[in-house]
């Protein structure tokens, strides 16, 4: 602990951790100012009509990116996965050619979630132009690398006796997860790829900033006219956003048992 | 021949074992297709490591194992793992997952014959629940086909183990303390159950267990084994008690031979 405490203290330094700061009467001044052109929020009916798209057009581009970040990622979880090896089951450690394998898909899975999402948004809005395909791109690369990883650690540290029973009486690998470990991690995966879809939308909004579209750009373009009252009805969209996620989340969970 | 094992060593599996440490030293076994065995010895004999070896799925360091008439471990890792499926290792705790319902979970024991796509389909909507049905009823299960197995006693847990073993089309059972659970009466029926089948199949049956007088009244063969070697391998009749007692003399177990053996003579 004291440790801990030893260490903390350059980060927070180096960090610039001032809290203090908020509370002097210059910032207190701004603050103020600023809220008050939050209230009330807009709702005029054009411009909800505007929002309600560009939140469909959020939502979409979360989904799509986190459906083509579940396609990539699957294989790879099933290759980096060590509790399905029948030689490690065998004699206590991976063949050769099992390591490698495995290797490599852990190193791809590092490769792609190591590049922040908005970085591939900018490479890819000068390839594929404005819009949402450059924010679908961009969460589908970065997050297939974060889903796989994940994904194998809690197949990993599920408990390995019941798929390893199937496979001594001779069960192709790929049966003995779906079932033997998936009926114990189901909750726990499908937990996971809910947050992550949350923070996909998160991810969309903030790409949207640099042209991918969706509620981010108007967010942007909000901001830039100093429209308070914009940008609060959209933070409220995004409580009511990341709320339902949340809902479906335990839903989902309680189907599952 | 079931089985053939000559000079058979093997290590252990886990870690904190030295190398050279062997689990099973020195085996030296042969049975015939068909045969039924009962294994004993006191806990840490290395029952389970043999029962493993015999299956497959775990390598030996040395010696010449054979099963089927071929020497799975000079086969190439695809064939190896086909020959898997002729053989039904059944271990102590049933191996079945908290949250899914028994009819799935027993007839996962069929994952071997069917194909990829009838796996998948019988995952939403199983196959052959009518095997699975009448296999839970060999063992009084059938109206918790569709129940969760978490919902399910130990008992009730080991015997759906067993009824998994019924639906596959394995040419050996290797059998891992299925009794552990079940009081006297199941413990019987379930024994009569697994010997049926086995019979019924021409199936070769190696079961270990712990109630020695049990293995003595209903298997036609015993082997003893103690720290990794066979102490002894005879028929039911040639066993005498003075054996077994030595078989378990000093150990944790012995407390328990000693008390069955003292009720069984004054019976």
């Amino acid at each position: 602990m004291a440790v801990a405490m030893i260490l903390l203290f350059p980060i927070l330094v180096s960090g610039e951790f001032k809290p203090w700061l908020l509370l002097d009467a210059q910032s207190l001044g701004a603050t103020g100012h600023f809220l008050a052109s939050f209230v009330p929020p807009a709702h005029s009916r054009e411009f909800l009509l505007l929002i309600l798209a560009a939140t469909w057009q959020t939502i979409a581009i979360a989904t799509a990116g986190l459906t083509l970040a579940l396609l990539g990622a699957i294989p790879l979880t099933l290759l980096a996965t060590e509790s399905l090896s029948v030689s490690r089951m065998e004699s206590g450690h991976m063949r050769p050619a099992g390591v490698a394998i495995r290797q490599s898909a852990r190193w791809l899975l590092v490769l792609l979630r190591s590049v922040p999402e908005l970085v591939w948004a900018l490479l890819l809005v000068r390839i594929v132009g404005l819009g949402p395909t450059a924010g679908v791109l961009a969460i589908a690369l970065t997050y297939s690398g974060m889903l796989g990883k994940v994904y194998a650690e809690i197949l990993e540290s599920t408990e390995s006796h019941v798929s390893e029973s199937l496979l001594k009486n001779g069960s192709g690998r790929l049966l003995a997860l779906l079932y033997g470990t998936l009926p114990a991690s189901a909750s726990e995966l499908v937990s996971y790829t809910t947050f992550r879809w949350e923070c996909a939308i998160r991810g969309s909004v903030m790409m949207g900033f640099v042209g991918a579209g969706g509620l981010g750009q108007r967010m942007d373009e909000s901001m830039k006219m100093l429209a308070g009252d914009e940008v609060s009805t959209m933070l409220v969209i995004f409580v009511l956003l990341v709320a339902c996620a949340d809902l479906i989340s335990t839903f989902l969970r309680k189907r599952l048992g | 021949m079931s089985f053939e094992l000559r000079g058979v060593s093997v290590r252990y599996a886990s870690a904190k074992h030295t190398p050279s440490d062997l689990a099973l030293k020195d085996i030296g076994l042969s049975i015939k297709q068909g045969e039924q065995i009962a294994l004993i010895g006191p806990s840490g004999a290395g029952k389970t490591t043999l029962l493993h070896t015999l299956a497959c799925a775990h390598s030996i360091s040395s010696g010449e194992f054979s099963a089927f008439g071929v020497t799975p471990w000079t086969l190439d890792h695809g064939e190896r793992h086909a020959l898997r499926a002729r053989f039904f290792l059944a271990p102590q705790t049933p191996p079945l997952p908290p949250r899914q319902r028994v009819v799935t979970a027993v007839l996962a024991g069929r994952l071997p014959q069917w194909s990829f796509w009838q796996a998948i389909a019988s995952l939403i909507r199983p196959n052959d629940t009518d095997v699975a049905y009448e296999a839970l009823a060999r063992f009084n299960l059938q109206d918790k086909l569709y129940a969760r197995v978490d919902r399910l006693s130990g008992g009730e847990r080991q015997r759906c183990g067993m009824a998994r073993l019924l639906v596959s089309n394995a040419d050996a059972f290797l059998v891992d303390e299925p009794l552990s659970a079940l009081d006297p009466a199941l413990s019987l029926q379930t024994l009569a159950a697994l010997q049926q089948e086995a019979t019924r199949r021409s199936a070769t049956l190696v079961c270990s267990m712990h109630q020695v007088e049990l293995a003595l009244a209903h298997f036609p063969r015993i082997v003893g084994l103690r720290d990794g070697r066979i102490v002894f391998d005879a028929a039911r009749t040639a066993v005498t008690e003075a054996m077994v007692l030595a078989l378990y003399r000093n150990t944790d177990d012995a407390v328990a031979v000693v008390a069955t053996q003292t009720y069984t003579d004054a019976c």
